[in-house]
């Protein structure tokens, strides 16, 4: 009886010993999270003594909206896409961001003209700009080797299993630039029954070959494991594939999806005071700088831009690597947050009606 | 004989049947207090719980909070009513108080689970309201001519009652149109419907599946000496204590394509390198590892029934000239029907609920019922949704538990 | 089983090809569970065997995979390994956070589900309990209730546990059970307690009451009774209903999915994590370390069954 009690002193000594200040993070998982830790959290925690738990979700918005909904906010800061900042800022969901309390640039200049256009929101703030893009395995092409989105719904010449995102987002914009749909015509289209229905259609092209996945971290995997030939990838995760690990692999930027990330805190978290620190540290210029040192997205701070420099490895220039690399957008589609505040919901449903068929 | 009952008294002189009837009183009142404290444990964590998320499938009131004014407007005119200019200046009171209170996103949700494209409706027109002026019976319209659309009408008359049955009508695909007949919604937004036929078939399958292994394996253990067969009995339960998700994993890692299998099958020539077969992130994958973890509960009750068949009744059937196969489908078959019927039924009732595996390893169409309340909690937040297909889920387990009940009896389950 | 002498060479055959089949069902039964052991030392990242592990040659095994559980996570995983290294990894590696969360919450839920469960299969056992089977349907149910629909009712009840408290017009504000070891231990306790029940109730079939009235009679009070008479005799159940149930907490993902936080998440969470990410090698060393718990639990288990049953006279067939 009493080696229990001790055995049963010492789990739950164990279990509840970390009781230090500390800030919870919700983040994207995979290499994206990884650099976010060497980056922001390793530094942080050196700095203020404060622990930070990084948490992986498939997309943050989605625990975050179940909290808030459910009344149990359990992370404190979520790592986001703007649509759904806005979205939940309009319902009040989340604490809101004075630009003038964010650190200015190291030549002064004030963080509200530091930022890049559109990366200052009433609620949250961004941190890099990243692009979806198409990645496919070298090795499989031998005859010669896709270059356009159209290729992607080319099973014909490029056979093959496709992997794809599994919602409406970051596929029916690739199916309309496939179908020859100009980049600055995509919302016009999607706006509309017909436009929808003409992007179904073309997905219906290659539905058949399609493994869906819903972690960003699981496209690199699909086409490392040969389950497919094709994917549509998170730039920054199919770089870290070839660049660190030397995968076969390379990327089609025509028609990619160019979109910025945000941090934001939602109302009532348990740690708000350290998620502000959190925030406030984790997009000042050099931090910003420094995350573009372990994957390839691009800081939200122009005066980060100067900074940037080596891949870790020290010998690969990050530049062209980069979504905001005048050679990659070409044909790029700009994310239109407030289009997909309001029809998120919407084509989701049809996309999900759509795949159960 | 009734003087003699009367006579019959315990030592302190109390007749000796109420004696015995508070004792008995005494007995089962002992066997309930010792339930108790768990019966009370059960109803508070578990059927409560249940309960309470239950009711969420007919209780919404995310419009109905947000529209206070259109609620008034509905009690005063019945259904079929002209949508007047009171009906339209009440529309902007409420869109007024969504924009004020932040309220247009969930109330437009609400609509738009009846009425695709309704929620941007909602949050553009709040977004606008302070722009609209009377008549609103042509600003509003002006705006966006979607609202004089009467199925929407009938949309927000019903959703202005919380209490609704039209989640359960959408986990039928079953919608009203707009004089409020029921109908089934348009052909290519069917989903629910056919998940629980899948569901259903998928089960049926994985059960068949499990009886057709488990019993030749159960009468191979029920037919050897003892010492044998609780050898390889082990073989049996190893797998029922593995965890489930190390079981799934083995399966993701031998069938994917650069997997064990696959490399097997290359090396032995069978299929050429590019020919590899796709056994994971599809239905295969689903079946495959459902019935890996679910043979044991299908082999455990067989082999309990199997196990006291004497075999001297085949040998009897023999003598007296019956072919083995004879002796086998009219002597021994009929006796193991209760083992299959058990076994058969425990696997049906937990494949039906299935989540882990198939959300691991079943791509797109080897994805159940489980799957999509899952979905509808964490990404859609349709909450009344995933509660009416839950409920219907849970009516339709509790119904073959109870099936269960009856034929083999809750007391038989057996654990190894 | 032997084959009869009177077997026709058809007969012989079929009984052949049967036991052949018995085998294959048999690999398909263990083969996946074993198969993950060996690939968990490849020294390759891949998921087969790579030609230098088929020729048995040491280079084509490593345990660069279970090195890489070790340090995950952790804050400074190179360098020595001194005290200050273990303490880092005792404090900060993810897999053995996580192996503590799951060891603590499934320690209390088998505590609360054995003695809960044990009390109530005393009672069902007796003869003269009322409304047997119906109590039994309901403590049973857990097991048999889809677990996704258990999940999200505790997702909800655990947000606001004292919500319809509000509706008799008590306060219904009380803080929450999700993200708190006490919910998930709770809900553990209640997924475990059928197999408690199942196993004990079990034992109790054997179990002649008379032996009570017996002890009673030669002067004992309950107390007594239960603990030298009733108690020795059921353990064997009582402890295999343990396993079973804490069997069930360590396995559970869907639950914890639902309610935990970042500080309670299990081996299982994480493992759900892993696979759905990058199944990287290093999950199949946490399958192997698994495997091997649940062949040590199997062992107890088959020990205290054949114990048991030498206890209650009930002799194998």
């Amino acid at each position: 009886m009493k080696t229990t009690l001790i055995l049963t002193t010492a789990l739950v000594g164990a279990g509840f010993a970390a009781a230090a200040q500390e800030v919870n993070v919700v983040s994207w998982g995979g290499a994206y999270s990884v650099s976010q830790v060497e980056a922001y959290n390793k530094p942080f925690t050196e700095k203020t003594g404060i622990k930070v738990n990084m948490i992986d979700a498939d997309n943050p918005a989605s625990p975050l909206k179940a909290q808030v909904e459910a009344g149990n906010i359990t992370g404190d800061v979520f790592d986001i896409e703007v649509s759904d900042a806005i979205r939940l800022c309009d319902e009040g969901a989340l604490v809101e961001i004075n630009p003038d309390d964010l650190p200015p640039a190291p030549d002064g200049t004030p963080a509200k003209d530091d930022f890049v256009p559109g990366a200052l929101r009433e609620c949250a703030v961004a941190n890099i700009v990243w692009g979806t893009v198409i990645a496919y395995d070298t090795t499989k092409f031998p005859d010669g080797q896709p270059t356009l989105a159209a290729d992607f719904f080319n099973l014909e010449k490029f056979p093959g299993k496709r992997g794809l995102p599994k919602n409406a987002k970051r596929t029916l914009y690739l199916a309309l630039i496939a179908d020859g749909v100009p980049a600055g015509e995509i919302y016009e289209k999607l706006a509309t029954p017909e436009g929808v229905a003409q992007a179904f259609a073309k997905l219906d092209t290659i539905k058949d070959s399609v493994v869906w996945w819903e972690a960003g971290a699981q496209p690199p995997q699909l086409l490392a494991d040969g389950e497919v030939t094709m994917a549509t990838v998170y730039n920054g995760r199919i770089f870290d594939a070839i660049v660190s690990e030397g995968k076969p692999f390379d990327v089609i930027w025509d028609g990619q999806y160019m979109d910025l990330d945000m941090f934001a805190i939602p109302k009532g978290s348990p740690n708000p005071e350290a998620a502000m620190e959190y925030l406030k540290f984790a997009t000042d210029t050099q931090r910003l700088a420094d995350q573009a040192m372990y994957i390839s997205y691009g800081p939200s701070r122009k005066s980060s831009a100067a900074l940037v420099g080596m891949y870790k490895d020290g010998k690969t220039a990050m530049a062209p690597h980069m979504p905001t690399n005048p050679a990659n957008i070409v044909n790029a589609v700009l994310d239109d947050p407030e289009f997909w505040a309001d029809h998120d919901v919407e084509l989701n449903e049809q996309f999900n009606a759509w795949l159960a068929n | 004989m009734t003087d003699a009952t009367a006579m019959l008294t315990t030592n302190d002189g109390q007749p000796l049947k109420a004696a015995l009837a508070r004792s008995q009183r005494r007995a089962r009142r002992n066997a309930l207090l010792l339930v108790a404290p768990l019966f009370l444990f059960v109803l508070i964590t578990f059927v409560i719980p249940i309960g309470q998320m239950l009711s969420q499938s007919v209780y919404n009131n995310n419009f109905s909070v947000a529209a206070p004014n259109l609620g008034a407007w509905f009690d005063d005119h019945p259904q079929g009513s002209e949508i007047d200019e009171t009906a339209f200046a009440a529309l902007v009171a409420d869109l007024q108080y969504m924009k004020e209170e932040k309220l247009s996103g969930s109330a437009g949700t609400r609509i738009n689970y009846d009425i695709s494209g309704s929620r941007s409706l909602f949050t553009g027109s709040a977004r606008k309201v302070d722009d609209l002026t009377p008549p609103y019976a042509i600003s509003v319209p002006a705006l966006d001519e979607k609202w004089t659309d009467p199925n929407l009408w009938r949309a927000m008359r019903s959703a202005s009652s919380p209490l609704t049955g039209d989640f359960y009508l959408a986990a039928l695909d079953l919608t009203r149109d707009e004089a409020g007949v029921i109908v089934q919604v348009e052909p290519r937004q069917r989903v629910y419907k056919m998940l629980f036929g899948r569901t259903l078939m998928l089960s049926a399958l994985i059960t068949g599946i499990c009886l057709v292994l488990a019993f030749p394996i159960a009468h191979l253990l029920a037919t050897l000496p003892l010492a044998k067969s609780n050898l390889l009995m082990i073989l049996v339960l190893l797998p029922f204590w593995t965890s489930l998700l190390v079981r799934t994993t083995s399966w993701i890692v031998l069938l994917q394509q650069q997997g064990v299998v696959n490399s097997l099958l290359v090396s032995l020539g069978i299929i050429g390198d590019d020919g590899r077969i796709q056994m994971i992130y599809n239905q295969m994958g689903t079946i495959i590892a459902m019935t890996h973890i679910l043979l044991p509960f299908m082999v455990l009750p067989l082999y309990s029934v199997m196990r006291p068949i004497p075999p001297s009744y085949v040998r009897a059937a023999r003598s007296l000239g019956a072919s083995s196969w004879t002796a086998f489908r009219r002597i021994y078959l009929p006796q193991t029907v209760p083992g299959m019927a058990a076994g058969a039924l425990l696997v049906f009732i937990l494949s039906v609920g299935y989540y882990i595996t198939p959300a691991l390893v079943g791509g797109a169409d080897g994805q159940l019922i489980s799957n999509l309340i899952a979905f509808h909690m964490q990404k859609s937040l349709n909450w009344s949704l995933a509660a009416a297909l839950a409920g219907l889920l849970l009516f339709g387990v509790l119904v073959l538990y109870w099936l269960y009940d009856k034929l083999v009896g809750i007391d038989n389950l057996k654990l190894g | 089983m032997a084959l009869p002498v009177y077997a026709s060479p058809l007969e012989r055959a079929w009984h052949y090809t049967y036991l052949v089949l018995c085998g294959l069902i048999f690999l398909f039964l263990i083969a996946p569970i074993l198969i993950v052991m060996p690939l968990s030392f490849n020294a390759e990242p891949y998921f087969t065997f790579t030609p230098k592990m088929l020729a048995l040659n040491p280079e084509g095994y490593s345990l660069r995979w279970y090195d890489s559980l070790l340090t995950f996570g952790m804050q400074a995983p190179e360098g020595p390994r001194n005290v200050a290294w273990w303490s880092d990894f005792w404090n900060n590696a993810r897999w053995m956070q996580v192996a503590k969360h799951s060891v603590i919450i499934g320690f209390f839920a088998t505590l609360v589900a054995t003695m809960l469960g044990t009390l109530a299969a005393l009672g069902l056992s007796r003869p003269e309990m009322p409304f047997r089977r119906g109590i039994m349907a309901v403590l049973i149910s857990p097991m048999i209730v889809p677990i996704i629909i258990t999940a999200t009712g505790l997702f909800f009840f655990y947000s606001k546990p004292c919500a319809l408290l509000a509706t008799v017009g008590l306060p219904g504000e009380c803080g929450k059970l999700a993200g708190t070891y006490l919910g998930i231990i709770l809900a553990h306790a209640t997924l475990g307690i059928p197999f408690v029940i199942i196993t004990v109730t079990a034992t109790l079939v054997g179990f002649d009451q008379s032996l009570i009235r017996a002890s009673a009679s030669l002067g004992a009070n309950p107390r007594t009774t239960f603990f030298r008479v009733v108690m020795p005799l059921i353990l064997p159940g009582v402890i295999s209903g343990a396993l079973f149930a804490f069997v069930t907490s360590f396995d559970e993902v869907v639950v914890v999915l639902f309610v935990a936080d970042f500080d309670q998440q299990t081996i299982p969470r994480q493992m759900w994590s892993g696979i759905r990410e990058q199944i990287s090698p290093a999950i199949l060393a946490v399958a192997t370390i698994l495997v091997i718990i649940s062949i040590a639990l199997l062992a107890t288990v088959e020990l205290l069954r054949r114990r048991s049953e030498r206890l209650r006279g009930v002799t194998p067939r």
